[in-house]
């Protein structure tokens, strides 16, 4: 049956403080999951996860089975590894279930480590979330003195550790591969794939790292099968949607909805409409990462494919009448990402919002590669000036080319993340830059 | 003279060795640790974190520096980070900072007194925006009219970063 805006998974316990003690959660119905299945193979976890059609909820939607599968089958030694350094501009659901539901990303952990035969395993989490280090450390510490963690799991013989690793303020490490360079003692700077983590990752050995939501939702797959899951979703989606709302809207908040919402209905029904009566100008639909969508453009589904290929959203341009490709001709339109949906209404000054994001990744680039270090830069500097009223005559297409000179040019995505909003602002809404250049030549 | 880890923080950090293969992947949570006894990451610092897990003073310092909450000079009991990224900035976050800056007498970056304003990344409390985190206290919706009472509340009360190290 597909999910309806009651289906309530991963924020079931969101505002119920009970969640938060290890009584509390079992009370709730708490770890009886992991107690199915350690009763399982762990292929058929595997399975019904493959089955269950859920994809990551970081950023890339990867099928998270398929990823899983990736395991070379011989490993000696598998990590699994939580991404809990949510810090996509516009995103804040995983804190906030950490923050309510710790008990729940512990118990989709041991599942998933015990589907993947993983024993050693981590949970990377942002410098900054100190109130849910806190919480999550409690949490871990509990379930290790009821044996839900520890060497001997409910005397199934599975053996399973969970350590916190605290990153200390670095975007970058939210990039898988920068993670495990963090976790491993270094300076959070991205690796070349291949190899991929899932065969040569943390400490040398096989790797998965799954976001926190991702996990989260694993419990669930393992209770009512994966093909109840799939039921939930759209298409090749499955489960439900997990939204933040942030910006110009009366009723800003984390929702949980189903995958066929459009981004018309989240704004007007869920978060209660844009405020002062005012109109949608701009959303940028899964974080700052992502190309905006203009109010023409609300009518297609918040789910991973449909933000990827609706022939309603424009593809982005590089310079007006040329698409930009994506490798193979492939357009880019948008991604629905880490689910970060900020809304900007009718009187937002587009340039400098966008100014404010291309700071954000001149910050964050690790300085690993040239055209993202010194790209991310200039796209800071003119937008900057364009902001400020200071643009010069052909600053536009500058800003477009310095774009287009980074993406597909780095080793992390993170070259694509500055790129792709700025060259999607630019198709979008041309005509807002210009007024401001034309204003400073005035 | 060379600085030391108290008891309790050295007991921190072999029960961590024992969750990795090898002491590197520690450092961070060292460096931590080393910021929290001592204030902030001197050179002294790094050559106890250095010391204390046998890894190269330069590998240290290379982390330390990459990192924006550790910091190599001294900073107030209370570190501000006032996010002002999208979904902040779109609900007034340059106003909040300002009226911390006005309140304090010092501008971001700047410590006055107990106080180090960070003008912050997404903190992800985008739905509560703007936002802006005191250790592990989240002042959520704020407008720049609560920055008094946020300020005075936190001399009285301080939050440090360190005390969840």
């Amino acid at each position: 049956m597909p999910a309806d805006r009651n289906t309530k998974l991963v924020t079931a316990h969101f505002g119920n403080p009970d969640a938060k003690t290890l009584a509390g959660y079992e009370r709730l119905g708490g770890y009886q999951r992991l107690r199915k299945a350690l009763g399982m193979k762990p292929e058929e976890i595997t399975a019904e996860v493959k089955a269950s059609n859920l994809r990551g909820r970081g950023g890339a939607g990867f099928a998270t089975g398929m990823k899983w599968s990736f395991v070379p089958r011989d490993a000696k030694t598998v990590h699994l590894v939580c991404n809990a350094d949510e810090s996509e501009p516009g995103t804040c659901k995983d804190r906030e279930m950490i923050f309510w539901d710790p008990h729940l990303l512990i118990e989709g952990m041991v599942i998933s480590a015990y589907a993947l035969r993983a024993t050693h395993n981590y949970i990377y989490i942002r410098g900054e979330m100190m109130r849910e280090v806190v919480v999550l450390q409690k949490a871990i510490d509990e379930a290790y003195q009821r044996g839900y963690l520890g060497a001997n799991i409910l005397g199934s013989g599975f053996e399973c550790h969970l350590t916190v690793h605290r990153g200390a303020g670095a975007y970058i490490c939210g990039e898988e591969t920068a993670l495990l360079n963090s976790l491993e003692g270094e300076r959070g700077q991205p690796r070349l794939k291949p190899p991929f983590p899932a065969v040569k990752g943390l400490f040398g050995n096989p790797t998965i790292v799954n976001n926190v939501e991702t996990l989260m939702n694993v419990p669930f797959i393992v209770d009512k099968g994966g093909a109840w899951f799939a039921e939930l979703g759209v298409g090749r989606s499955g489960g439900t949607r997990t939204v933040c709302v942030s910006g110009h809207v009366n009723k800003p908040g984390v929702y949980e909805l189903p995958m066929s919402i459009t981004m018309r209905e989240l704004i007007d029904d869920v978060a209660g409409g844009v405020w002062k009566g005012r109109k949608v100008k701009a959303v940028i639909p899964g974080g700052t990462s992502m190309p905006p969508l203009d109010e023409s453009e609300l009518d297609v589904l918040c789910e991973f494919d449909a933000l990827m290929t609706d022939e309603r959203i424009k593809p982005v341009e590089v310079l007006p009448g040329q698409l930009f490709d994506m490798g193979g001709g492939r357009n880019l339109r948008t991604m629905a990402g880490s689910g970060g949906v900020v809304v900007m209404d009718d009187e937002t000054d587009i340039p400098m919002a966008v100014w404010r994001i291309m700071k954000f990744y001149a910050h964050e680039s690790c300085g690993q590669c040239t055209p993202c270090r010194e790209g991310t830069g200039w796209l800071e500097k003119v937008a900057r000036r364009v902001a400020h009223g200071e643009g010069k005559p052909g600053d536009i297409d500058l800003m477009a080319t310095i774009a287009h000179g980074i993406a597909g040019n780095t080793i992390c995505a993170l070259g694509e993340a500055a790129a792709w909003p700025m060259m999607g602002f630019i198709t979008k809404f041309r005509g807002d830059f210009l007024a401001k250049i034309k204003g400073a030549a005035a | 003279m060379s600085l030391e880890f108290t008891a309790e923080a050295t007991k921190k950090i072999q029960a961590l060795c024992e969750r990795y293969p090898t002491k590197k992947p520690v450092v961070m949570a060292a460096l931590h640790l080393a910021q929290k006894e001592h204030g902030h990451l001197g050179d002294d610092a790094l050559q106890l974190v250095a010391r204390t897990l046998e890894l190269p003073l330069a590998h240290v310092y290379g982390v330390a520096t990459f990192y924006t909450m550790y910091r190599r000079e001294p900073a107030g009991q209370n570190i501000l980070r006032v996010c002002t990224n999208i979904s902040c900035m779109l609900r007034g976050a340059y106003d909040v900072l300002e009226a911390f800056e006005q309140r304090l007498g010092v501008k971001k970056g700047g410590t006055a007194g107990k106080f180090t304003i960070v003008e912050e990344e997404c903190i992800a409390a985008c739905a509560n925006a703007p936002a802006v985190i005191c250790g592990t206290q989240y002042y959520l919706d704020v407008t720049p009219d609560q920055v008094g009472r946020i300020v005075d509340e936190l001399r009285a009360e301080p939050h440090p970063e360190g005390e969840v190290v």
